[in-house]
């Protein structure tokens, strides 16, 4: 912050005047000049018919350095306020475009859900619980439940279990980069992609033809029937879950490996000079320092499992008992036509998800904060 | 240092947004009519070949926009405020909704009057809601069509059956041949189902009749009626016994319904027939679609109760307007007219419901054939399950078969359906 | 060689062999995919892909030629003629791909990454509601959101701009950006803080000189991610920006190419293969990222 010299010379409230125009100019000029230049590049994405590569450089160019250019401004313009006031106002320079944002994108369309589940079909007439009512009681939505929390309880497990042990492992290997990466691969692959992959796994061929699928060949090669996998309840939704953990192992893997690399290796040297064993080293100095990353990925994951819709809709339609929360939204919104009912899931998705808010809460509340 | 970087760097920007921006005065006196529908790649293409001429024509261009998640898309669009000027929707149950809440525009009276002229009367009933027209079809498909591989057939000796109790005794010929009489695929993804319903919706039109197969899509019998319950139990004669299915009920819950006509053209074939839909043509192997005529054979689902002879059934896309102008206006005329089909109907898989077709346009005899007995046909009914509601024809419907195939008792089936019923 | 270094080879040896269990059961499926990519449509359907290793197979690059080049039609035009013509290729979708992915990785990470600070190390009203919501929203469905944000674009005009899909995909991937990047900036020492706040820094230095440079292995981790998401996503990309020819994305063109009713998959494992070459690209540009020690040296400072 500058400080104006208080001078008791004539010529100099004149001098004082100047600068505080200059000041207000100044401050207004360039906010300004800001949101002109961003206009500008607006319209141009929007309405010129320059080459596309010219318009992709624009484009790419001005979304990005338009965040950055807001984001100092606003820094910059708080600034100009008294220390006090500034201090206040400062948190929400960082944490208001993404309040904003959110709002908009995510918060309001929610509340506009919670609305419409009172509703009916077409949001016309109002019908209290009755949407709800049908969430809770209506069989395939009770076995979308029991289904949900298996995937819960086996994903989350199976991802953040091999993911840790992956990411444990490469760290000593000396082929760290290749095992990650092929690891990682399966998340490269569109779900499109995964979804044909899957189905070469599992395919099926009446008994004595050749199989094209890989399980059942290694079936029929020991002497077994070949098996319509997705059709056997209830292990369909094993096989299913199986895919979400190939997908998503590489994510663990790549998070915590992250996280593992911010131990100080100091530490660890410090525990091996003491002459504990490797896993009691796990256990005691690595395990309690990724403990946070441990309970983000798990809770990603978990949201994830609460949350799956493509595997269970392109691979069963929900059908043979594999039926889940979100493909049930899905029909509801797009194939019925009933936006309460879809609306009333959806909320009853945001309800599942408090026990997991509330255990990230009581770990972000323990912070000290400045 | 670095400050005056970035006010170069703004001033840059600046100008060059400037600069470009003024370039915007362009904008050209186009006619644009932008149309959306689910089928795409070399369906699409075929269509907008079609079209051509009336582009050429009237100078009017017309943008077609497809997509495999039309269901999704067309709701998204039309809810949030950005429909198509036109869109082909491929269910009369999705017209009737937007049509409800007053998205449609009628038909207005010029196209009415081509529709009267070039359609039979059932055509644009389906397209009605509450007695207003919205709807105009243009390809439309014939479903009730068995296909076989011939040459496995002369070798073989078999004969085309006149009636389902020739075709019964086909079916055992086969066997004691140690051939497999069908080959069924039913998955499809998000729609696995529809095949089972086909298959019912034609069985019901031949046992009990157009009369009670309405009463049935309009829920005035319930699902758990007995003419419903026998044609599942007709159905369940062929389709649970092993021998006749070419891999029993697990084959026909796990293969894809674009694969399994692939049975019958295998070496040496799998299964002897295949029941669908004339589009079926597409999904064969490109040496069999390239002798189309040589290697595949068709023929009508045989009657079953004479009485009722051999209805078609079928469905298809029917075009609804969203946005009235002028050019949207002159495109839907267009599209109620022969001429919009012809170049469509001549590159093969389409058929057209014109009354007034030049049947010759077709590439090979089993489309023309396929054409003539829809054009022709003294019952025509459309398929029932595009006819429900959503909850039950895209819901209850689909699920009950996949279960009923994989074992679940008749009864509780037939009651799951009936539940679905809004 | 001593007792200690035997001991320690024969550890690397057996992890390395656990890992190269693992990694062969992981690629398989993959390997599949890659196989029946190289094989003809007939053959894909009647036998195992495995079988090309005992039986050989006409190996072809006609799906790659397909999908690269664009798909053969065969179509009848305005002059009668039956014509064999190839459908456009890809590079406008690729393009369109590209410009739609940069700045929606870009911009969700520069706003997460200061609202992970805020959450992590400042104090201001409201931080824990919020927080709470930042979760809560981890589960929305995006399709609930669709319809209304479509609505506010129709009323703003951004429909089909690129914008309005930066926006949208910044919206969607909020929630987990700022999670992710929450859980790592909270793990700085909290002696870094103290000793630049001490110094007199303010907090928009503290954020670009301190935190950003020391949560590259987040960021790195974090810009994958989001790539990916963004990179294969087909539903936001034709409700927002459309799916007509000059603004459709690669997983688009890619879809539309299996056919009306999904019966050329042989095309899409040729297709999945080159659209998974630009993220495995992308990975591994960033893994140099992930590099032990950045933290460690920094207490020192």
């Amino acid at each position: 912050m500058e400080e104006v010299s208080k001078s008791k010379e004539p010529g100099s409230v004149f001098q004082d005047s100047l600068v505080s125009i200059g000041r207000i100019l100044v401050s207004v000029s360039i906010p300004l000049i800001a949101f002109l230049v961003l206009w500008g590049g607006f319209l141009f994405l929007r309405d010129s018919r320059a080459h596309q590569g010219v318009i992709a450089v624009v484009a790419i160019l001005w979304g990005v350095g338009g965040v950055a250019l807001l984001f100092f401004m606003a820094d910059w313009f708080v600034n100009r306020f008294p220390m006090q006031i500034a201090k206040k106002l400062q948190p929400f320079v960082f944490v208001g475009p993404a309040l904003v944002v959110l709002g908009w994108y995510l918060f309001l369309p929610t509340v506009r859900s919670l609305y419409l589940s009172f509703f009916d079909a077409m949001s016309r007439e109002f019908v209290g619980l009755d949407n709800y009512i049908f969430a809770f009681t209506d069989p395939k939505m009770l076995e979308s439940f029991r289904n949900n929390l298996l995937w819960i309880v086996l994903g989350t497990g199976g991802a953040v279990g091999f993911g840790l042990l992956v990411a444990l492992l490469t760290d000593r290997s000396r082929f760290e980069k290749l095992f990650k990466s092929l690891v990682f691969l399966p998340m490269a692959i569109s779900f499109v992609g995964a979804g044909v992959i899957w189905r070469f796994v599992y395919a099926f061929r009446p008994a004595g033809e050749a199989q094209i699928g890989l399980l059942n060949a290694v079936v029929s090669f020991f002497g077994a029937d070949p098996q319509a996998w997705f059709t056997l309840r209830p292990w369909n939704n094993i096989f299913l879950i199986i895919i979400l953990v190939w997908l998503q192992t590489g994510y663990a893997m790549v998070i915590i490996s992250a996280s593992l690399k911010g131990i100080p290796s100091s530490i660890i040297e410090a525990g091996r000079i003491d002459g504990a064993s490797e896993t009691r080293i796990i256990r005691s100095i690595i395990i309690p320092h990724i403990y946070g990353t441990l309970v983000t990925v798990a809770t990603t994951i978990v949201i994830i499992s609460l949350k799956i819709f493509d595997i269970v809709f392109t691979m069963t339609n929900g059908n043979f008992g594999t039926e889940v929360i979100a493909s049930m939204q899905y029909k509801q919104m797009f194939r019925f036509y009933h936006y309460g009912r879809g609306s009333a899931i959806a909320m009853i998705l945001v309800i599942a998800v408090i026990p997991v808010m509330w255990y990230n809460l009581r770990q972000f509340k323990k912070r000290e904060v400045f | 240092m670095k400050k005056v970087v970035c006010l170069v760097l703004i001033l840059l920007i600046t100008g060059i947004s400037f600069a470009a921006a003024g370039q915007r005065g362009e904008a050209v006196e186009e006619r644009v009519v932008n149309l959306f529908g689910p089928f795409v790649d070399e369906e699409a293409r075929r269509f907008e070949e079609a079209i051509r001429p009336f582009e050429q024509e009237t100078g009017i261009q017309v943008r077609y926009e497809g997509s495999g998640d039309f269901e999704t898309l067309i709701s998204v669009r039309v809810e949030g405020g950005n429909p198509p000027d036109i869109a082909a929707l491929p269910q009369p149950g999705l017209m009737k909704n937007f049509a409800e809440q007053g998205y449609l525009v009628p038909m207005w009276d010029s196209l009415q009057e081509t529709v009267d002229s070039n359609y039979a009367e059932v055509w644009k009933e389906l397209g009605s809601f509450e007695g207003v027209p919205y709807g105009v079809f243009h390809r439309v498909n014939a479903k009730s069509f068995v296909w076989y591989p011939k040459k496995a057939w002369e070798n073989a000796g078999y004969e085309i059956p006149a009636t389902w109790d020739e075709l019964e005794e086909l079916m055992d010929e086969m066997v004691a041949n140690g051939h497999t009489p069908w080959a069924v695929g039913m998955e499809s993804a998000g729609a696995t189902g529809w095949v089972g319903t086909d298959w019912i919706e034609d069985i019901m039109l031949r046992t009990a009749g157009p009369e009670l197969y309405d009463q049935w899509v309009d829920n005035e019998i319930p699902f758990t009626h007995p003419a419903v319950k026998e044609a599942f139990e007709i159905l369940g004669d062929i389709w649970l016994n092993p021998d006749y299915i070419y891999g029993g009920t697990s084959m026909i819950l796990t293969t894809s319904y674009t694969d399994s006509p692939n049975a019958l053209f295998a070496d040496p074939p799998r299964a002897m027939m295949h029941r669908q839909g004339n589009f079926v043509t597409s999904f064969l192997p490109q040496h069999i679609q390239d002798n189309l005529e040589e290697e595949v054979g068709v023929f009508p689902l045989p009657a079953i109760d004479e009485q009722y002879g051999i209805p078609i059934l079928g469905g298809g896309d029917q075009f609804v307007v969203f946005n009235d102008n002028p050019d949207v206006r002159e495109f839907m005329e267009f599209l109620a007219t022969w001429e919009s089909g012809e170049l469509w109907a001549k590159a093969g898989g389409a058929l057209f419901p014109y009354v007034n077709q030049d049947l010759d346009a077709y590439p090979n005899e089993i489309e023309r054939s396929l054409a003539e007995a829809l054009v022709n046909a003294e019952v025509f009914r459309f398929d029932a399950s595009d006819l429900m509601p959503g909850p039950v024809g895209a819901g209850s419907f689909w699920t009950g078969m996949v279960d009923w195939v994989g074992g679940t008792d008749l009864n509780r089936v037939l009651e799951n359906i009936e539940r679905g019923w809004p | 060689m001593s007792l200690e270094t035997r001991k320690k080879a024969k550890w690397k040896m057996i992890i390395n062999l656990i890992l190269l269990v693992i990694v062969v059961i992981w690629t398989l499926p993959t390997m599949g995919l890659l196989i029946s990519s190289v094989r003809p449509q007939s053959e894909v359907l009647s036998t195992g892909w495995w079988t090309v290793f005992s039986e050989g197979t006409d190996f072809t690059a006609d799906n790659y030629r397909q999908v690269l080049g664009g798909r053969e039609y065969t179509f009848v035009d305005s002059e009668g003629r039956t014509v064999r013509a190839s459908g456009d290729n890809m590079s406008q979708a690729f393009l369109n791909s590209l410009t739609v992915t940069i700045p929606s990785v870009v911009i969700p990470i520069l706003i997460a990454a200061a609202a992970a600070f805020a959450f992590a190390w400042l104090v201001f009203p409201g931080r824990k509601v919020f927080f709470t919501l930042v979760i809560a929203l981890l589960v929305v469905p995006l399709q609930i959101a669709l319809i209304p944000i479509l609505r506010d674009y129709m009323a703003l005009g951004l429909t089909g701009t690129y914008l309005a899909i930066w926006l949208a995909h910044t919206g969607f991937g909020l929630p987990l950006a700022t999670y992710l990047l929450y859980n790592y900036i909270s793990t700085i020492p909290r002696d870094i803080f103290e000793s630049a706040f001490l110094d007199g820094a303010k907090q928009m230095t503290v954020f670009t000189r301190l935190v950003m440079p020391l949560s590259v292995p987040a960021i790195a981790s974090l810009a994958i991610f989001q790539f990916l998401w963004v990179w294969n996503d087909l539903l936001v990309a034709l409700v927002f920006l459309g799916g007509t020819a000059d603004v459709a994305v690669l997983t688009q063109r890619l879809a539309n190419m299996v056919g009306s009713r999904g019966q050329d998959w042989h095309l899409l494992t040729a297709g999945a293969f080159i659209t998974m070459v630009i993220p495995l690209t992308v990975f591994f540009g960033l893994q140099r990222y992930f590099v032990r020690g950045l933290m460690a040296g920094s207490v020192k400072g």
